[in-house]
């Protein structure tokens, strides 16, 4: 079974989220060797680079390359951002980490600001995160207190902030300069690049945003050291990855995975398959912008090329299982509805192509719909796919030529004449 | 004019210095500023301003972005009910009929004595545990029709006596 604990080794422990509990089972040893041995901050980025640790929050940006463009002499202050933004439909991963291991992710933070050099950082955590607020929030009290955050840590001289800043609902902030611009207290809209975030980012000072996930590895990096870590996965993507599975599954939930396991493993010998003994109908292989994969056509390693190289992406790592007794239209009416409720409204071809896109499967799903729509589709897909501000459109035009080319007769069906 | 209580205005000045740039707090004041409130109103939206010192207009157009700040005010209980995919093969147009059918209601309306409004809502990120849904602050999930009749009545039972509620019914947001 490919399955395995590293991220997830102590989520099955209730007491994890205490300060107390946690340090008896490992958690901040890195981060007071890192201090205690002043390992030089280059060396960090260096084994993080050799670790081929990715980016989880849907891109897979090797992280420590990211890490390396941020300036080493700017006179301004420089920012981290943790992406706690999770709203990709299908993808709950995140909050696994948020609400049962909040200080291995607070380790990782630590570890990655004194990597680059940052004594600030913003956790972005969307608004309806309730609970996951509370915990992490306790969570940065209990460490500051027990000298592992603020000011002079462990002696060491170096201080490090975190606070936690709450969103308002809106999917865009995930978009990581939406993201940068909703922190500073505007509207969530997008910025062009360049300039990259790792040089104007928040408070345009040099900023590093990353995954939750990417930094809850960090920590495992320097326990295993970045040969280790890498092995547990592929030659370019190191690591495991944790994949959130529901649906129409026995077992829905999160597990833990080598890079490059398959697609298929997961969903029969991990998630116990399809409950009921009915027959898997389609897959939503990395999140609801991620292209629908056909019954057939799952038996792929998961990871980032060779997801793309079935036309489709890892994305987030949510997987969306579909029983033969879906109708695949409506799937993509909820898909298209999601998209029309959450563009910010910046680009017009975004902005106009969900909505239309979402009124044209509605009234497909109405029974007034016919064959013309299905090319009216693909044109509106075709017109905002890579070509808005930030990629939103392209989650939305991708599943759209997705599912209309994959399933046409199931549309088809709908129309009368 | 609206104001803040002490203990809420304590908080908020607390907050602001968290920031580099004072704009920053905005978002986090428009939450302080529901939950003494209720909702954000435009002299909540004003008191916010005059807090951080900023136009009202530039706090205007960020309430107006986000989802999360209510425009009229909720009920007491305000359900917000995920609709998205996982959510929806696995039964949250059930839900939302129950609600339809027991409270007559639908997504964008509150029940004429102010305790419940519903309001559909986008993936809450617990899938695995489908359908969920929002009550306030509150996660619940693994829904079903007798599930949600309890919470419901339990909610009742927990509430004060019924005031007229402030508002009409308003249109729903959805496109
Ligand atoms: C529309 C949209 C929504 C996104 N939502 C999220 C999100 O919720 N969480 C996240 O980590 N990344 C999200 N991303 C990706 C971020 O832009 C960015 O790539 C990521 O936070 C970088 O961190 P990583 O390199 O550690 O993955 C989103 C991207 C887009 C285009």
């Amino acid at each position: 079974m490919p399955q395995i604990s590293l991220v997830s080794k102590n989520f099955q422990y209730p007491d994890q989220v205490e300060l107390q509990a946690a340090l008896s089972r490992g958690a901040w040893e890195q981060w007071k060797r890192v201090l205690a041995e002043k390992i030089p901050p280059a060396a960090i980025i260096e084994e993080v680079k050799a670790a081929k640790l990715r980016g989880q929050g849907g891109a897979g940006f090797p992280t420590g390359v990211k890490w390396g463009f941020v300036p080493k002499d700017s006179p301004k202050p420089k920012y981290l951002c943790v992406n706690a933004d999770e709203g990709e439909p299908g993808t709950f991963k995140d909050r696994a980490i948020l609400e049962n291991d909040p200080h291995l992710m607070l380790e990782g933070v630590a570890i990655t600001c004194y990597a680059v050099g940052i004594h600030t950082a913003f956790v972005y955590m969307r608004g309806e995160f309730y609970q996951p607020q509370r915990v992490m929030e306790k969570a940065i009290r209990e460490a500051t207190e027990a000298g592992l955050l603020g000011k002079n840590i462990q002696g060491s001289g170096f201080d490090l902030d975190v606070i936690v800043h709450m969103g308002a609902g809106a999917y865009i902030c995930g978009e990581e300069t939406a993201l940068l611009n909703s922190l500073e207290g505007w509207k969530g809209w997008p910025r062009l690049k360049p300039p990259f975030p790792a040089v104007v980012g928040a408070f345009g000072c040099p900023t590093v945003i990353n995954n939750v996930e990417t930094m809850a590895g960090v920590p495992h990096i320097m326990r295993l050291g970045a040969a280790e870590f890498q092995k547990l996965g592929t030659e370019k993507d190191g690591g495991t990855k944790l994949f959130a599975i529901s649906g129409h599954v026995a077992k829905p939930g999160v597990y833990e995975m080598t890079m490059g396991s398959s697609l298929k493993e997961l969903i029969y010998d991990v998630a116990g398959g399809l409950p009921g003994g009915r027959r898997l109908k389609a897959v939503i292989p990395g999140g609801s912008s991620a292209p629908v994969l056909k019954a057939d056509e799952i038996d792929v390693p998961l990871e980032f090329e060779a997801m793309a190289a079935a036309g489709t992406m890892l994305g987030s790592g949510a997987v969306i299982v579909l029983d033969e007794t879906v109708s695949i239209p409506e799937v993509f009416m909820v898909t298209a509805r999601f998209y029309a409720h959450e563009s910010c409204g910046q680009c017009t071809q975004c902005r106009e192509g969900c909505t239309w896109i979402y009124k044209i499967s509605k009234k497909i799903l109405a029974g007034h719909g016919q064959p013309s729509d299905l090319d009216l589709m693909l044109d509106l897909a075709d017109n905002m796919n890579g070509k808005t501000v930030c990629p939103l459109g392209a989650a939305m035009a991708l599943p759209t030529i997705g599912f209309l080319k994959k399933f046409p007769h199931e549309f088809l069906a709908l129309m009368k004449s | 004019m609206l104001q803040f209580s002490d203990a809420t205005r304590q908080q908020a000045l607390a907050l602001i210095e968290k920031y580099p740039r004072k704009s920053a707090a905005i978002i986090p004041l428009l939450h302080l500023a529901q939950k003494e409130f209720g909702w954000i109103s435009e002299e909540a939206e004003l008191a916010v301003a005059q807090l951080l010192d900023v136009p009202v207009v530039s706090v205007r157009e960020v309430s107006g972005f986000y989802f999360m700040f209510h425009k009229h005010p909720p009920g007491r209980y305000h359900l917000q009910v995920c609709h998205n995919i996982s959510c929806s093969l696995l039964g949250a147009e059930t839900i939302l009929d129950w609600i339809r059918e027991h409270l007559g209601i639908e997504s964008g309306q509150t029940t004429p004595d102010g305790l419940f409004s519903v309001e559909r809502m986008e993936c809450l990120a617990c899938c695995d545990r489908a359908p969920a849904m929002l009550i306030n602050d509150e996660l619940h999930v693994h829904l079903t029709r007798d599930k949600l009749a309890a919470l419901v009545e339990e909610r009742r039972r927990q509430a004060p006596p019924p005031e007229p509620h402030p508002t009409d019914n308003h249109e729903s947001m959805e496109t």
